[in-house]
């Protein structure tokens, strides 16, 4: 046995060893043994360095090299959330809050993950692959809480919210919530998830959704990552969906000093659907990573991928797509794009699209394009009279339209362009374009 | 019998028959003992004759090989490599050149005549002096050969001819004996010796290969040929290739290969090295046809390659055609590095896999200079129980202003038990580079196969023909003879294998 | 010549042709008219051996011959020939060498010589004059980027250079103009013959008055329901399908 480790997979390993006896569902042996081989599985990989082709292009080091405390339980009651009209759950600090939450006359089931954690037995874990992704690992290992929707045969669930908020906190605090989303045959849900936190705080927000679609249902998940600008985001994403179902996501990654969304689709059964589109909006200083990975596994699947990522000041941006085509998944249709737009000289793109087929009667294609805005586009804009930054504004929204308008969910697509022209407006003030 | 299927069913019965360069030629051969160690590495470069500065170059990468890992990275599955159960030198033994036909071992003439390379030049490739100074067929534009059997160059034809030009062709075994200066200025500074694996064993063993040298300003009279044959057992064959075009030179250059049939499998580590210094143009093309393996995957050559040009110069330009049909496993990757400002790297390939055949290949482009414009094509075709993979690399440096690239990779699946894979990487560091990626997967259409057949073509045909159509755009950029040979060695490739 | 009787086919499992009975004496030119969805291009892909049309009860005999138990190719070969209503596009494959090889297979099995590039290019050059074809027809590559006209101009290229003895025209004037349409009269009634005959498959009349029938038949979910001379075209326009459809 060596020292104590204050930083790194060894530090979490130590976390789990003295917290093994007061995490939730300590009582549980089938809890145990699932954070017990998650743990394995953690020690196993540690936090993967670029060596592992799946982080080629994102280094942990940074996560690697801190000291991260316990987040404490609820302290801030002072949060006043504006109202929307929409149920929301509330998280702080990766923790269910009730009191801020407002989930009355659903229609379906959301509940804490630490309180409904008894009756989770076969559900939980039941999509995630900690044995594959580290930080799933990580999660399966240390998680705490999070947040259980279940929606009935034929429900239609309407519109939810999470709202996942970070407080200002010196102990820089990781937390690890696992989310559970399971919709039974025929019903539809539209979640949107907001993560958020002070532009100084320094925190691991390391989420891990389960998500179950049957048959013919429809889940729209819609996510705004726009954590503070010290916060690492590394998030995982299962999603596995039956015959007819249909798994939209739209992730908005445009918060956190370092930004890993990383998605696993598997349509397991005929005719399902995938759509998954994206935008990254990276700034000076800050790394975002969309890492997809779809899984035709049955005949006749369709999927659709869009993404654009817009690079300003001294950023990286990554994009990662794998299309898995298997020789059960006949007459697949599988389309992806993905296309960077560089505002500085000093952003870099990385783009590893791929694809991996063995079925024959199958059409798949990828696309990827890098440019910086086009000049003469620029040129005709300043010509009308509109003033250089507003032009470039103007092309970039263009530029990302294609990935906006893809988002079939409207309350979506609404949260989203709110969230870009103030991502725009905010690098317009910084400065940090750079004029072409 | 509905028409798909019936592709299924005869592509999976592809059999030995198809391999149609599958003979051993009968002639003595030289070998040193089995095995690697410092003392094959000496002993190759005594029989060579070699400087003491090459012998410690060889030494030099023989260490660091020892060192090494084989990589593991690339899509493709093989049982481990004993590299101590190989012959690393093999020899006809043939001490001196020959003078007129009579005094060529005829067992290697019948080898060239089976070969069926454009070897309308046997007199001049067996080295029959002033045989090449007389166009061979009519007029029409010769080829210079080199001919590479086993580990020693056996002949090169037009060497005088090219000579007046101020053109070198030989073996780079010769070379080294001939123009050491400019092998030394050369060689390894494209491919380093502990480049990776393979090319490290290469430049601790390799026997022999090509060597030119085109001056300044020449435009190579003629297309350059090597024909590389792998034929003793046991044999690995790890063949250098060095090109140089000088400023504002122009050459093409051609580049075949072919082994028997055998049980087992036989490794080929070749290192190419291209340099093109200012307006300088090299064309370098290949048709690959090394013994694939029969249709349960027993034997055939693993082809592990390293290809890289450096464009060193401004406005230098290096084209890559390969036609990949052969080789039990192939792991290539010819690539360019573009240094010079406005220099341009092209990349065209078509590569097969048919019965057990994998390939991983692809291209490596970097932008360096400004202006750097790079375009990539690749077909991909897989049938039987093949796996063909495209692994590329586009990486743009902060300092390449206004670099191009555009790639596009398509794949096209025969039968439900092969495997098609596009594995690109895009790595841009420059805000006015514009990078196009484009990847495609289809199989040939129902509708296709049913109007070529209404019109009174064979199934095969009609697979043939639209293979041969899907792969245009490739084999557009060959040189008009290895064009032909080339549509033909599709053909043959898919035949057994449809009809 | 060409004997069908009662053909029963199914696609998807779905009954399309049900006892369709027709005969067809070497010279002749039948048209076969009808509603969308009465079976008329069904018609021609079983003849032509598409995969996919399955005939489930009825026979066809062509020149003696069993052909449903022929291949596609040797159906060409033996003289059938299919205009397609949608010609293929062929990418990277140039049009004269797809029309080398596929008139190369029918010469070997008429027992005829081989035609080289040169022969061919001559061949086709001559024909293409006549269809008012540009030469670099030749040189793109089969189908694709031509407009609706220059594909079908490109059929009746192929069916004049591989001179059938059974032309199946399937649809061949839809969305064509008057000068186009003239250009597909005039190779068909120029390959006129005793030994030259054709089913003309088309929704219209208009084409009729340029290639002028023998025989006129109206199909009507999967079976003959009248047949007549070229003046039942001319009904057929004037009083529309629905009558016949009722009366039968």
């Amino acid at each position: 046995m060596t020292a104590v480790n204050t930083t790194g997979a060894g530090a979490f390993l130590a976390r789990h060893e003295g917290l093994r006896a007061r995490l939730p569902g300590a009582g549980l042996p089938w809890v145990v043994a699932m954070r017990e081989a998650a743990a394995a599985a953690f020690r196993a990989q540690g936090f993967p360095t670029r060596r592992v082709e799946a982080w080629r292009y994102t280094d942990l080091a940074a996560v690697n090299g801190t000291v991260f405390g316990e987040a404490l339980t609820g302290v801030d009651d002072a949060l006043a959330l504006p109202a929307t009209g929409n149920s929301r759950a509330v998280f702080v600090d990766g923790r269910f809050r009730a009191d801020l939450s407002t989930l009355d006359g659903l229609g379906y089931t959301v509940e804490s993950l630490a309180v409904a954690l008894p009756s989770l037995e076969g559900r939980l874990g039941a999509v995630a692959r900690p044995a594959e992704q580290a930080l799933a690992a990580l999660n399966g290992m240390l998680f705490e809480d999070g947040l259980v929707v279940t929606v009935p045969a034929g429900v239609a669930g309407g519109v939810l919210e999470l709202l996942s908020f970070a407080t200002l906190s010196d102990r820089a605090p990781a937390y690890h919530p696992r989310h559970l989303v399971r919709l039974a045959e025929g019903a539809s849900l539209t979640l949107i998830e907001t993560a958020a936190g002070p532009a100084a705080a320094r925190y691991l927000h390391n989420p891990v959704f389960e998500i179950e679609v049957a048959a013919r249902a429809r889940f729209n998940h819609g996510r705004l990552q726009q954590e503070g600008l010290d916060a690492f985001f590394l998030s995982t994403v299962y999603a596995a969906v039956a015959e007819g179902g249909t798994y939209d996501n739209f992730t908005l990654n445009a918060g956190a000093r370092l930004a890993r969304n990383e998605i696993h689709v598997a349509l397991a059964g005929p005719k399902a659907e995938c759509h998954m589109n994206g935008v990254q909006l990276v700034a000076d200083g800050q790394h975002a990573d969309t890492t997809t990975a779809l899984d035709h596994a049955a005949p006749d699947c369709a999927s659709r991928q869009t993404y654009k990522t817009v690079l300003a000041g001294r950023s990286r941006g990554v994009f990662q797509g794998k299309i898995l085509v298997r020789k059960v998944a006949q007459k697949t249709d599988g389309y992806q794009m993905n296309q960077a737009l560089l505002l500085s000289p000093d952003a870099e793109i990385d783009s590893k699209p791929q694809l991996e087929i063995y079925a024959d009667d199958v059409k798949c294609s990828h696309g990827a394009t890098v440019g910086e805005l086009d000049a003469d586009n620029l040129f005709f804009l300043r010509s009308r009279g509109i003033p250089l930054e507003q032009a470039k504004a103007i092309l970039v929204e263009a530029f990302l339209t294609e990935a906006v308008e893809a988002v079939a969910d409207e309350a979506i697509r609404a949260a989203l362009s709110g969230a870009v022209s103030g991502w725009w407006q905010r690098q317009g003030v910084a400065g940090g374009i750079e004029v072409a | 019998m509905p028409a798909v299927t019936e592709t299924l069913e005869t592509v999976q019965s592809v059999t030995e028959g198809g391999y149609k360069w599958g003979f051993e030629t009968d002639i003595e051969m030289e070998f040193a003992p089995k095995g690697l160690n410092e003392d094959i590495v000496r002993f190759i470069s005594a029989k060579k004759n070699e400087p003491a500065w090459l012998l410690e170059w060889r030494l030099k990468a023989f260490a660091m090989w020892k060192k090494m890992e084989e990589p593991s990275w690339a899509a493709v599955s093989y049982p481990k490599i004993d590299y101590q159960d190989a012959y690393y030198y093999a020899a006809p033994t043939q001490k001196v050149k020959p003078k007129s036909l009579d005094e060529v071992d005829p067992e290697l003439l019948k080898t060239y005549a089976k070969l069926g390379i454009p070897l309308k030049e046997q007199a001049i490739l067996a080295g029959v002096e002033g045989a090449g100074d007389t166009p061979a067929d009519g007029g029409r534009m010769p080829i210079a050969v080199d001919a590479v059997f086993d580990s020693v160059s056996v002949a090169t034809s037009y060497k005088e001819r090219l000579a007046k030009d101020g053109i070198i062709f030989c073996a780079i075994s010769e070379a080294v004996q001939e123009h050491p200066e400019l092998v030394r200025q050369y060689l390894g500074t494209v491919v380093p010796q502990a480049d990776n694996y393979f090319a490290a064993l290469n430049s601790a063993v390799f026997t022999d290969g090509s060597f030119v040298y085109i001056p300044k300003g020449v435009r190579c009279p003629m297309e350059l040929s090597t024909y590389f044959r792998i034929n003793a057992k046991s044999t690995g064959q790890f063949e250098r290739t060095l090109i140089i075009a000088d400023e504002g030179s122009t050459v093409s250059y051609l580049e075949g290969c072919t082994a028997p049939q055998r049980d087992e499998n036989q490794l080929h580590a070749a290192v190419v090295e291209l340099v093109a210094l200012d307006d300088a143009t090299i064309k370098y093309s290949t048709v690959q046809n090394w013994y694939p393996g029969d249709a349960e995957g027993r034997g055939g050559i693993y082809n592990f390659v390293t290809k890289r040009a450096d464009c060193r110069g401004a406005r230098s330009k290096v084209s890559w055609t390969q036609v990949e049909t052969g080789s039990a496993i192939t792991w290539k990757y010819p690539s360019c590095i573009l240094r010079g400002d406005d220099s341009v790297g092209e990349f065209y390939s078509v590569a097969i896999t048919n019965n057990r055949q994998q390939a991983d290949t692809g291209t490596k482009m970097f932008h360096i200079g400004k202006n750097t414009r790079s375009t990539i094509v690749s077909k991909g075709i897989s049938a039987g129980r093949g796996q063909n993979t495209y692994r590329g690399l586009v990486k743009i440096s902060p300092k390449a202003a206004g670099a191009r690239n555009f790639t596009q990779c398509d794949s096209l699946l025969i039968g439900d038990e092969c495997g098609a894979h596009t594995v690109p990487y895009i790595e841009n560091r420059c805000m006015s580079a514009k990078v196009e990626h484009e990847a495609t997967t289809s199989r040939i259409a129902e509708d296709q196969l049913f109007y070529c057949r209404q019109r009174g073509l064979s199934e095969e045909d009609a697979v043939g023909l639209i293979v041969n159509g899907f792969c245009r755009e490739v084999l557009k950029e060959l040189p008009m003879e290895f064009a032909v040979e080339a549509q033909k060695l599709l053909q043959i490739s898919l035949e057994g294998s449809v009809g | 010549m060409l004997k069908i009787e009662n053909l029963h086919a199914t696609v998807d499992g779905k009954q399309i042709l049900k006892g369709l009975t027709l005969e067809i004496a070497p010279g002749e030119i039948h048209a076969i008219m009808g509603p969308n969805g009465s079976g008329k291009s069904t018609l021609s892909y079983v003849l032509a051996g598409r995969e996919g049309y399955e005939v489930t009860e009825g026979s066809v005999t062509y020149k003696g011959q069993d052909l449903l138990a022929m291949e596609p190719e040797e159906r060409a070969v033996a003289g059938v020939f299919l205009a397609f209503q949608a010609p293929v596009e062929l990418p990277g494959v140039g049009n004269a060498n797809f029309l080398r090889t596929a008139l190369n297979a029918v010469r070997r099995a008429k027992g005829e010589s081989e035609v080289d590039a040169i022969q061919f290019l001559k061949l086709a050059r001559a024909r293409m004059k006549v269809l008012n074809m540009p030469d670099d027809m030749l040189k793109r590559p089969v189908n694709v980027g031509f407009s609706g006209g220059e594909k079908k101009r490109n059929e009746m290229l192929q069916m004049a250079m591989l001179s059938p003895t059974l032309a199946l025209l399937d649809e061949t004037d839809s969305g064509l103009d008057i000068d186009a349409l003239k250009m597909v009269a005039d190779t068909v009634n120029s390959l006129r013959g005793p030994t030259f005959s054709a089913l003309v498959i088309t929704h219209y009349q208009r084409l009729l008055n340029h290639i002028v029938p023998d025989h006129v038949h109206v199909l009507s979910a999967g079976r003959i329901i009248r047949s007549g001379g070229p003046e039942l075209a001319q009904e057929l326009e004037a009083t529309g399908y629905a009558a016949s459809v009722a009366a039968a």
